[in-house]
């Protein structure tokens, strides 16, 4: 375009040349053949350990498989992994190291916590740095305040926060009408009281017969038998439960509920997580359901991502949205024909690509990812949804595929733009 | 009325397993004096041995072999580690268990993974005992219960009614004079610490997969075995049947009272609003908390109580 402002600059001959070239070798922009360095900031020691250590390996293997031509924009990513111990203070440290190493593209999705941290450290960083920008690109963290209260520009999230998996899974509960009563019971601490809340609200406005009928919150990760809990749902009379219960809150819950022969089915976030599936294995059959932007039986080219990362490491590539971000991450790149995280920044606002859910929109108000979600239930493998999760026999057979726009939920964002 | 037997054999259960856990530490710090804090480590161990072993020889074999591997490791850490600090008195004890505690958790990490095994209830024993008001009892639940009641008879009755407990309490208070005797004092030690740890490994064989074999879970229940021994007495084999059976009830009920002091105050006429000083601490249910009531039974029996219900020892 800039040749065009400059009328009598070129022969129109070059100019129609130049043209046809860059549209023939659309990799013979400037970045092509550039490295783009990601740094991951996760934990990769304590408890969640293993979670981060497969997250990793997620991205290394997505990016090793986009790498050079296979991507839009021709360019090489690397990703290293910073251990942050899920503390917001150590991510600070690490990304802290990060910077200083070079790195332009940081990356980060367990705690929203450790997320919230790391977007204000990054605004800070990109305000006193002009020309050395960063990008945060949140694989997980979905505290609804990060993309709300306190969004920023150079913050992009890919996962679908815990509002809009709300949103779709009121949507099926509504078409439900055996539901009848609901019992809550989340982790006492801002994801669970946030599913607890905006349960509420949304069950209020899209269900309005339907009875809440307990909302328990418990210290995250301190109750090791939860028989007294399922008596309490027993007791309610509850027909379903409604938990954002993540690893052994989640699995111990769904023992104890099987082993008194509670016969209620559970709406879960987080059940497809490493070792969980392991855990819940016959126990939850049937009942155990799940609001996710994916599961483990969907066609197509992450069919075959699941298959090969399965066959490398024996283990499930369960946070598929890497696969998302390595599909908009270069697309991106190829848009802003450069690698520089501020043109990159600009070209994701309003970009749309084909995630592997279907077309994927990172909405420029408030840098939240648009996309389609699923509700799937725990069932045994069978002909039609045959992968086998973490070897147990059982996989997420889909119910329900929302469009994004099911989900979409409204944004009190007031974004502040670079230069603006 | 229903639920009140549903959380009472609930809290019970619990209290049950509670013991199980913890027979092993008072075990060892009754009769060697020493805090064991690898003591949940070895509950890890013996479910992560009895998953092993249950792939080769099935459920029932490991309920024995897990064990006495279990016994086995903690035997050689007394016979080359702990015996060799002992001179330094009980600080250093207490330190190297706790040092041990981490080699176990990442030598289990190295070797089974950083996730959860598959470590499954035996067929045989899965499924509903009986079923009451509607409510399951899963026969699971009761053979746990049955194999606590066995410990704790059998460690009694060994301490009480046979030479060896005779030997083991007399290796207590008078080593030299059971040395006189003709009896390999250390070896007696040796053979506590390893009871000891068997008895946490028999332990994981039964949690392991009751719960789910994985490698928090040894931190997972590492402070409520501390506050089961110490609430009890420190030593008290009894106290610590007691107040495991005490703290499965309190917490098994506390989760069914939904009674806050913001309701409290609410019927007393007091206007309290989310304005109010305060607040958040004020709407905390009971349920909610019930899971740190152990906790803070532990700091209130410390303060008034120090020696424990039944504790005999001197801290």
């Amino acid at each position: 375009m800039d040749a065009m402002k400059k009328p009598f600059g070129l022969p129109f001959f070059t100019l129609t040349a130049a043209a046809v070239l860059s549209l023939h070798a659309g990799l013979a922009h400037a970045q092509a053949g550039e490295t783009v360095k990601i740094a991951w900031i996760d934990p990769l020691s304590g408890p969640f350990a293993s979670l981060g250590a497969n997250q990793l390996k997620s991205f290394q293997f997505m990016a090793e498989r986009v790498s050079g031509k296979k991507n839009p924009a021709g360019v090489t990513f690397e990703v290293v992994g910073f251990d942050n111990k899920a503390s917001p203070q150590e991510s600070l440290n690490v990304l802290k190291a990060a910077i200083d190493q070079g790195f332009r593209y940081v990356t980060q999705g367990n705690g929203s916590g450790a997320a919230a941290a790391i977007i204000d450290a990054v605004a800070k960083h990109n305000e006193r740095n002009p020309g050395k920008e960063i990008v945060f690109l949140n694989h997980s963290a979905v505290d609804p305040d990060l993309t709300n209260s306190k969004c920023n520009y150079w913050h992009f999230r890919f996962d679908a926060d815990t509002s809009m998996k709300m949103e779709a899974m009121t949507t099926y509960i509504k078409d439900q009408p055996s539901i009848k009563k609901v019992y809550l019971i989340n982790q006492n601490y801002a994801h669970g009281q946030q599913v607890s809340k905006f349960a509420k609200e949304t069950l209020a406005r899209k269900r309005p017969d339907v009875q809440i009928v307990g909302d328990d919150l418990t210290p995250l990760g301190q109750v090791k038998d939860f028989s007294p809990y399922v008596a309490k749902i027993k007791q309610s009379g509850a027909d379903t439960v409604i938990t954002g219960n993540w690893s052994q809150d989640l699995t111990l819950l769904i023992k104890a509920a099987k082993d008194a022969g509670l016969d209620v089915n559970f709406y879960t976030y987080y059940a497809a997580v490493i070792g969980t599936p392991t855990a819940i294995g016959a126990a939850g059959e049937g009942k155990v359901k799940m609001i996710a932007y994916s599961h483990h039986n969907i066609p197509g080219d992450i069919a075959v991502v699941g298959e090969e990362f399965n066959k490398k490491f024996k283990e499930d590539f369960f946070t598929t949205d890497i696969y998302n971000i390595f599909t908009m991450l270069p697309a991106a790149m190829a848009k802003a024909k450069s690698t520089d995280p501020v043109k990159v920044a600009a070209a994701m606002e309003g970009l749309t690509v084909k995630g592997f859910n279907g077309d994927i929109t990172m909405r420029a108000s408030d840098h939240q990812m648009q996309q389609g979600l699923y509700l799937s239930t725990w069932r045994k493998v069978d002909a039609k949804n045959k992968y086998n999760v973490e070897g147990t026999g059982y996989t997420f057979v889909p119910d329900k595929f929302y469009e994004p726009y099911v989900s979409s939920t409204p944004t009190s964002c007031q974004m502040k733009r670079p230069g603006a | 009325m229903e639920f009140f037997t549903t959380s009472l054999l609930n809290g019970i259960s619990y209290g049950l397993l509670l013991f199980m856990l913890s027979s092993g530490l008072t075990l060892i710090f009754s009769m060697m004096g020493v805090l064991n804090f690898a003591h949940a480590s070895f509950y890890m161990l013996g479910a992560y041995f009895a998953y092993t072993t249950t792939l080769f020889v099935g459920f029932w074999p490991s309920l024995l072999v897990a064990p006495l591997l279990t016994g086995a490791v903690g035997a050689l850490f007394e016979r080359w580690c702990l015996r060799r600090v002992h001179r330094f008195g009980h600080v250093a004890e207490l330190l190297i268990t706790f040092g041990l505690s981490f080699v176990i958790l990442e030598l289990v990490q190295l070797t089974w993974g950083r996730s959860a095994v598959d470590y499954r209830v035996p067929a045989a024993l899965d499924g509903p005992l009986f079923t009451l008001y509607g409510t399951q009892f899963p026969i699971y639940r009761a053979f746990m219960m049955g194999i606590a009641l066995l410990m704790l008879v059998s460690v009694w009755l060994l301490l009480s009614r046979t030479r060896i407990g005779l030997v083991i309490q007399g290796a207590l208070t008078h080593p030299e004079m059971v040395e006189a005797l003709g009896h390999n004092v250390p070896r007696v030690f040796m053979g506590v610490f390893g009871g000891g740890a068997a008895l946490a490994g028999l332990a994981g064989v039964i949690g392991g997969n009751a719960y789910v074999t994985e490698p928090t879970m040894a931190g997972a229940v590492g402070p409520i075995i501390f506050v089961v021994v110490v609430v009890g007495g420190m030593g008290s084999l009894a106290g610590a049947f007691v107040a495991s059976l005490l703290i499965g009830l309190v917490q098994t009920f506390a989760v069914a009272l939904d009674q806050s002091a913001l309701g409290a105050l609410q019927s007393a006429g007091v206007a309290v609003t989310p304005e109010t000083f305060g607040y958040p601490l004020l709407k905390l249910k009971i349920s909610q908390v019930a899971p740190i009531l152990p906790y803070l039974l532990l700091v209130l029996m410390l303060i008034f109580r120090p020696k424990g219900l039944m504790g005999t020892r001197e801290g």
